[in-house]
């Protein structure tokens, strides 16, 4: 089974992080990193530029608009995802109580529908 | 109708009491897919009662049974297995729609329901299954229904539905809710078990601390399903579930027996439904507790509730649900001695107020305080808890309690306020009525 662990917290500018805290991040996500790829569980990992980078796309109303800025301007973000394949939802959780972003914001751990490999898309196991 | 044919009946219905929750649980275990399972079971049911009458009961229904709806299931992952393998034309992205478009029929097999993959390897672990020896799952089903990735409102609807079998018309009748909200209810439930894939297993030794209080409180739930909002009409149905909360209590009892948690709550229950003869007149008006006639309890059920209690006291850990039952027992002991012991129910409301400090768990031990220091001593008690809480002020046994202690002091005045307030804030009719009667019996002034 495909879980997307969401990575939902503050922008480390709103936050006032410290060049200690960013260490201490740096060095938990590296471990944590780590950890998911020696277990064989993790598919992809990435941690997000801030919102500030992030443009929006939609063709929703009839023609194209691009605007700057996040989808949604709220106060926690989403900022990191972890894409894993694990057998249940408590492996799941456990993975997500192990991140280091659940220490200072929350963990939105959302099962795959369907996934594209391999040329095609495919139910999840 | 063949002469064999009640008794087949009669056989077919008893393995339905007692083999549905087992067979729920090893069925759907494999997948996840509580809905399937159901499905499968009730067709093999449906064939029970064709076959058995005709043909004899089986030596074995139970593992009948498993053998007919496992069959079933499989011809259900076989249909959706074809279905699976043409390409993915339906709007598998848009899952609002597709929700909407399935509807809240019990089947959920379509695109989204299998995977290959899953539905194999759950054939493969229930066919590896002996019909002779079927393993019991409930515990983990148990636990499944209290997960913590589970609505905490709708865990004690789902442990009845799925364990016990009760329809979702029973369920609602008890909580007073339409039928339909709450068949929608179990069905989204049972669909985010399937879709979150949370798995039926033991929790750990190192898990069973954590996991295990959500599966008793929702246990404990069925017995306090708050009968006073239920529907009148329904009124046969509260006892019923108390029972049927007990039957939970004491399943947990047999398969975990040396958690002492789980002893305590089936105490708890047996203690606590031994008195439900003795709670209303024939006049159907209601009994305090200490006005009841003790010759109408249930000295069988007392002595059950007993002996789990005696079985958990030398495990060492005491805990909330055998404290409120040692609190139970304590009251059922007047049928013995003919007394209240005020003195030890104080020690035992102060230990619970320790290990459970609820709003609830306060009120009580005030009015036992009262009991034992005086009504002052027990005022005090309730003043100290609605300084702490202010959300006790539309708390009903705060009031009623606060009435009683008041009405002992000579507080006339006081008493009858708080008698208003509590009358504002009880739902059920008898209870307003035994309180109105207290307010009456106060001597002017």
């Amino acid at each position: 089974m495909q879980y997307s662990l969401l990575v939902i917290s503050q922008e480390s500018g709103d936050a006032g992080i410290t060049e200690e805290d960013m260490e201490w991040g740096r060095a938990a996500f590296d471990a944590y990193g780590k950890a998911l790829d020696a277990a064989g569980v993790l598919v992809s990992a990435d941690i997000l530029q801030p919102v500030s980078a992030s443009t929006t796309v939609s063709l929703r109303e009839g023609a194209l608009q691009i605007q700057d800025g996040p989808f949604a301007d709220t106060k926690e973000r989403l900022n990191g995802t972890f894409v894993i394949n694990v057998p249940d939802l408590d492996a799941a959780l456990d993975w997500a109580g192990k991140c280091p972003a659940a220490q200072y914001g929350a963990i939105e751990v959302r099962p795959s529908a369907i996934v594209f490999t391999d040329g095609e898309w495919h139910q999840v196991a | 109708m063949a002469p064999g044919s009640v008794t087949a009946r009669a056989r077919a219905e008893l393995a339905a009491r007692a083999s549905y929750g087992r067979l729920i649980a090893v069925l759907a275990a494999p997948t996840g897919d509580i809905a399937a399972a159901e499905d499968a079971l009730s067709d093999a049911f449906e064939r029970a009662l064709i076959t058995w009458p005709r043909d004899g009961v089986p030596d074995n229904p139970e593992g009948w049974l498993l053998t007919v709806a496992r069959n079933r299931l499989r011809d259900l992952w076989k249909s959706a297995a074809v279905r699976l393998r043409a390409p993915l034309a339906e709007d598998p992205l848009d899952g609002a729609a597709r929700d909407g478009g399935r509807g809240t029929g019990t089947a959920s097999i379509g695109p989204d329901a299998w995977d290959g993959g899953s539905g194999t390897v759950g054939l493969d672990v229930l066919d590896s299954l002996d019909a002779e020896a079927i393993p019991d799952k409930r515990i983990e089903l148990l636990c499944v229904c209290a997960h913590p990735a589970i609505d905490p409102g709708i865990r004690t609807p789902l442990m009845l539905h799925t364990v016990l079998g009760l329809t979702a018309a029973d369920i609602a009748a008890a909580y007073a809710v339409p039928e339909q909200t709450m068949a929608q209810r179990l069905v989204r439930a049972k669909r985010r078990i399937r879709a979150t894939r949370i798995p039926f297993v033991l929790p750990s030794l190192t898990e069973l601390p954590q996991r295990l209080p959500p599966v008793l409180e929702a246990v404990y739930g069925a017995y306090a399903i708050d009968w006073a909002s239920a529907d009148p009409d329904a009124r046969a149905a509260p006892d019923s579930l108390a029972g049927e909360a007990l039957y939970l209590a004491e399943t947990l009892a047999a398969l975990l027996p040396d958690e002492p948690e789980v002893l305590g709550l089936a105490a708890l229950l047996a203690l606590s439904i031994a008195r439900l003869p003795a709670r209303t007149t024939s006049s159907g008006e209601l009994v305090a507790l200490d006005d009841q006639d003790p010759a109408l309890w249930d000295t069988t059920l007392i002595e059950r509730g007993e002996r789990y209690l005696r079985r958990a006291q030398p495990l060492g850990r005491i805990g909330r649900f055998q404290l409120e039952a040692a609190i139970q027992s304590a009251h059922c002991d007047r049928a013995r001695s003919g007394v209240t012991d005020w003195a030890t129910l104080k020690i035992l409301h102060t230990a619970l107020v320790r290990v459970s400090p609820t709003a609830g768990a306060r009120v009580a031990l005030a009015a036992v305080t009262g009991e034992v220091d005086g009504p002052a001593a027990g005022l005090g008690v309730l003043d100290a808890l609605a300084r702490d809480r202010p959300d006790t002020a539309s708390f009903q046994p705060f009031w009623a309690t606060r009435a009683h202690l008041c009405a002992e002091a000579g507080r006339v005045a006081d008493a009858r306020a708080a008698y208003a307030r509590a009358v504002e804030l009880t739902g059920d009719e008898r209870l307003r009525a035994a309180l109105r009667r207290r307010a009456g019996a106060l001597p002017p002034g």
